[in-house]
């Protein structure tokens, strides 16, 4: 019930926002306009889906940017090298399962705070990256690979109907399966979900392979938008899934979140840079806006949390 | 006759931490059914035996056999599956979980396979080798259950016979009532055939632990084997069959409790006599130090006015959300309060943070010590040092050492069994709130707010915190004292209010403070014979 409420309040600032914009400029609620929003948001939210499992269950992934240029240089590449769309795309997938479980697997069996740990592989995955391509972005795709990203369902984008299913997918995952109860669980008290006889370790492991996983998700739809790979890819992308995931009201203690917050502190974001584009603010003010918002929104829920 | 084998033999278990033996050839012997209370002073060895039998710990030397045959407890996780469930002393309870998600947190229903419908302590009979450790997501892909989860619950509250929500979140649930989500959940999952409880009382009012011990008397009529960790020596006799007592990491005795008397007990225990229980020194009642004035807080304290004098104890009666844990941390400052006064040495004061209430002297502490009361991961000296950081400071920076110079004497002088320079969570409980009463006899303080000063500490220890009490009064201090065990309020205390829904019930001298009349009134019952305090501050006021 809580939840729920929290969640209301979050989608009224983002409806309130959009009443905004629509008053200031008549380009902001147009379909296409709309539409783009969404599809822009697609990769940051798809990232965020990982990092709010993450964060329920108490942790922090601060890799993820540079998983998603790892993921896309080892996809590109793999398409370059002519193997079939399905083998690149479970080449990418497990390259981001892999860096995740790494993660996962260093924090719960090495005993080493999740900051250190992703920070770390934040810098390994990007010099391997860089390695990986020397450098140099990889480009040009077969249209099958780009429709990912310009294929429209009806009027709806490709990235817009996969962010769907991802969401549809964790959502089931987080709140039907007992998986989705141990991150909440060890994220609201880790002792006491171990000492229920719960295999921490592995399911803390888990949530950073589910983190790798969608940061995977979101490489393929960023390479297949840009028609090419970089190695630069993803920068400051971990910045911007932990602010959709806190503006969405999980906590940072762990314990609680849910994804449809997420969704819609990602969509406050997307809606916010649009928005600050069409009213044509200059870049470097943007910045200040949205780094505004985004402690706005967690004062304001800390306040009301405090009140109740 | 050929006997049953024991449900639990450990035997000649052996554990040393650097530098302390802390478990040395000890055994415990458990038949099925029994109810065999755990005993020994703080520091004994009760704790690590459990956590030895719990699997949290590994033992270093000895043997356990569980059903006569010969087991490896490697993890909490071997332990469940072997049948043995403990009930932690510090609730572990996921607060934002549901009480039917927390009940079968460890075994949570999933589609796949069918789930044990069949009421639980019941299946003790059934060979617990053929329970099979399921996959680490529960059978099949660990879709979750909801529907069996809610029957499961209910069918189980109902057999425990325990009024719960399924549904209710735990964090707003109360102490009591999480008590038994904890025993619910450690016989959720079928087959306990050993339930250990560590001090399950220590929070609870007379009904609810009867209510408990009812439970545990139907539990060990089912074939379960209790092991209770209690310091509480009318439990003993209570509900108890058989003891063993543990001192200084060794085996006393293991015997039926109707070969023992309390004295005898108590000897065994702490190997010296205590004579007196409550070694009470009245100090003469100085001037006035703290007086509460009309003191309310919306739903939790209505109208509450008292004084406590320079070398009195004040005592704080009442059942577990009568307003006593409120009261003592809106007088400490720890929360603000919406109306009403404080007058400290006859000026009105205003507490914002605790922090003021500590410069004009008054100290709290609070109920909950490993929440509230310490800097877990902080060592012995840095948590005693911890309120007086500015004076010990020159500059922003503490003089190496200086720390502990402050925490040596006064750990010393609270025999402290553990070094300065330990981390209090290697500490037992007696030890660990020893160190949070230390924390406050470095400064100036005069007015002391303790909360539960003895829960969960052993006799040794209780004593210990007596005689420091009465010290305190003898230099002049004044003590307000919140208690839950009535022997302690009635035994250690000058006067004793009784508080009831958040007002002051009654009140009572230190003669007229029976243990009947503490208890009829903190149950709300109206007193017959007005004491001489409350008619002096009728006059009064």
């Amino acid at each position: 019930m809580k939840q729920i409420g929290r969640q209301f309040g979050t989608l009224v600032g983002l409806l309130a926002l959009c009443a905004v914009l629509w008053a200031l400029t008549p380009y902001f609620l147009t379909v296409s306009n709309l539409l783009n929003v969404v599809e822009q948001t697609s990769i940051n939210a798809i990232v965020a889906v990982g990092m709010t499992f993450v964060i329920v269950s108490g942790g922090i992934d601060l890799s993820v940017g540079s998983i998603v240029a790892l993921s896309g240089v080892v996809l590109g590449t793999a398409l370059q090298s002519a193997h079939a769309l399905p083998v690149s795309l479970l080449l990418a997938f497990a390259t981001g399962v892999a860096c995740g479980l790494t993660n996962g697997a260093l924090i719960s069996w090495g005993g080493l705070p999740p900051f250190i740990v992703t920070l770390g592989t934040m810098s390994i995955a990007r010099g391997a990256a860089l390695l990986y391509t020397e450098g140099r972005p990889v480009s040009g795709f077969g249209p099958e690979f780009r429709s990912l990203a310009t294929g429209r369902i009806g009027f709806v984008p490709a990235p817009v109907i996969l962010m769907a299913a991802v969401y549809l997918a964790a959502n089931f995952v987080l709140t039907h399966t007992t998986f989705g109860r141990y991150v909440y669980a060890i994220g609201g008290n880790e002792e006491a979900t171990r000492l229920s006889g719960v295999a921490v370790r592995f399911h803390k492991t888990m949530m950073y392979g589910v983190s790798g996983l969608t940061s995977a998700v979101a490489a393929v739809i960023l390479t297949a938008r840009l028609n090419s790979a970089q190695p630069i890819a993803g920068i400051m992308y971990e910045l911007d899934a932990i602010a959709a995931t806190v503006i969405g009201g999980t906590s940072l203690m762990g314990g609680e979140g849910t994804l449809g917050g997420t969704l819609v502190g990602a969509l406050i974001m997307g809606v916010l840079r649009n928005g600050l584009n069409l009213l044509g603010v200059s870049s470097f003010l943007q910045q200040i806006v949205i780094g505004g918002v985004i402690v706005v929104a967690v004062l304001l829920d800390t306040v009301l949390k405090r009140k109740r | 006759m050929t006997r049953a084998a024991p449900a639990l033999e450990m035997r000649g278990i052996r554990k040393t931490f650097p530098g302390v033996v802390a478990l040395d050839d000890v055994d415990l012997t458990l038949e099925a059914g029994d109810v065999h209370m755990l005993l020994g002073e703080n520091g004994a060895g009760k704790s690590t035996l459990m956590k030895i039998l719990s699997g949290a710990c590994r033992r270093d030397g000895g043997s356990i056999a569980v059903g006569g045959e010969a087991v490896e407890i490697a993890s909490p996780r071997d332990a469940l599956a072997l049948g043995i469930r403990v009930i932690y002393q510090e609730l572990s309870l996921v607060p934002q979980l549901s009480v039917a998600e927390n009940m079968f947190l460890g075994a949570l229903p999933t589609y796949g396979r069918r789930v044990q419908t069949d009421p639980p302590c019941t299946r003790h009979r059934r060979p617990f080798t053929r329970y099979r450790r399921p996959g680490p997501f529960g059978p099949g892909f660990g879709i979750l259950n909801r529907r069996a989860l809610r029957e499961q619950t209910a069918r189980l509250l109902v057999d425990l016979g325990l009024e719960l929500d399924p549904a209710a979140p735990v964090a707003r649930l109360g102490l009591a009532q999480r008590q038994m989500v904890e025993i619910a959940k450690a016989l959720s999952t079928g087959h306990a055939r050993i339930l250990v409880m560590d001090e399950p009382t220590s929070s609870l009012t007379a009904p609810e632990v009867s209510q408990l011990f009812d439970l545990i008397d139907r539990l060990a009529s089912r074939g379960v084997a209790i092991v209770y960790i209690t310091h509480r020596l009318d439990e003993v006799f209570r509900i108890g069959r058989r003891i063993t007592v543990l001192r200084d990491g060794r085996h006393v005795t293991t015997r039926p409790v109707g070969d023992v008397t309390v004295a005898e007990l108590v000897q065994l225990m702490a190997n010296r006599n205590l004579t007196e229980h409550f070694p009470k020194v009245p100090a003469p009642r100085g001037a006035e130090l703290l007086r509460v004035e009309h003191l309310s807080s919306a739903g939790r304290l209505f109208d509450v006015s008292f004084s406590l004098h320079a070398g009195e104890v004040v005592g704080v009666a009442g059942l577990v959300g009568a307003g006593r844990t409120e009261l003592a941390r809106a007088v400490s400052g720890a929360d603000r309060f919406e109306d009403g006064r404080l007058i400290l040495d006859g000026g009105e004061v205003r507490f914002r943070q605790p922090a003021d209430a500590i410069a004009r002297g008054v100290g709290l502490l609070p109920e909950d010590r490993k929440s509230d009361g310490l800097v877990a991961c902080l060592t012995v000296a840095r948590n005693i040092a911890l309120p007086h950081g500015r004076r010990l400071a020159r500059f922003g920076v503490v003089p190496p050492g200086a720390e502990a110079k402050l925490a040596e004497p006064i750990a010393d002088d609270l025999r402290v069994k553990a070094a300065p320079a330990q981390p209090v969570r290697l500490l037992s409980g007696g030890n660990q709130q020893k160190v949070v009463l230390g924390k406050w006899l470095a400064g100036d303080v005069r007015v002391f707010v303790f909360d539960e000063p003895t829960r969960g500490v052993d006799v040794g220890s209780k004593v210990e915190i007596y005689n420091l009490m009465n010290r305190l009064t003898a230099r002049g201090a004044g003590i307000l004292m919140i208690s839950s065990e009535l022997p302690e309020l009635v035994g250690m205390s000058d006067r004793v209010i009784v508080m009831h829904r958040g007002r002051i019930h009654a009140e009572f001298d230190r003669g007229a403070a029976t243990e009947e009349r503490v208890l009829a009134a903190a149950l709300g019952l109206p007193h017959p014979v007005p004491s001489e305090a409350a008619e002096r501050r009728r006059v009064e006021g």
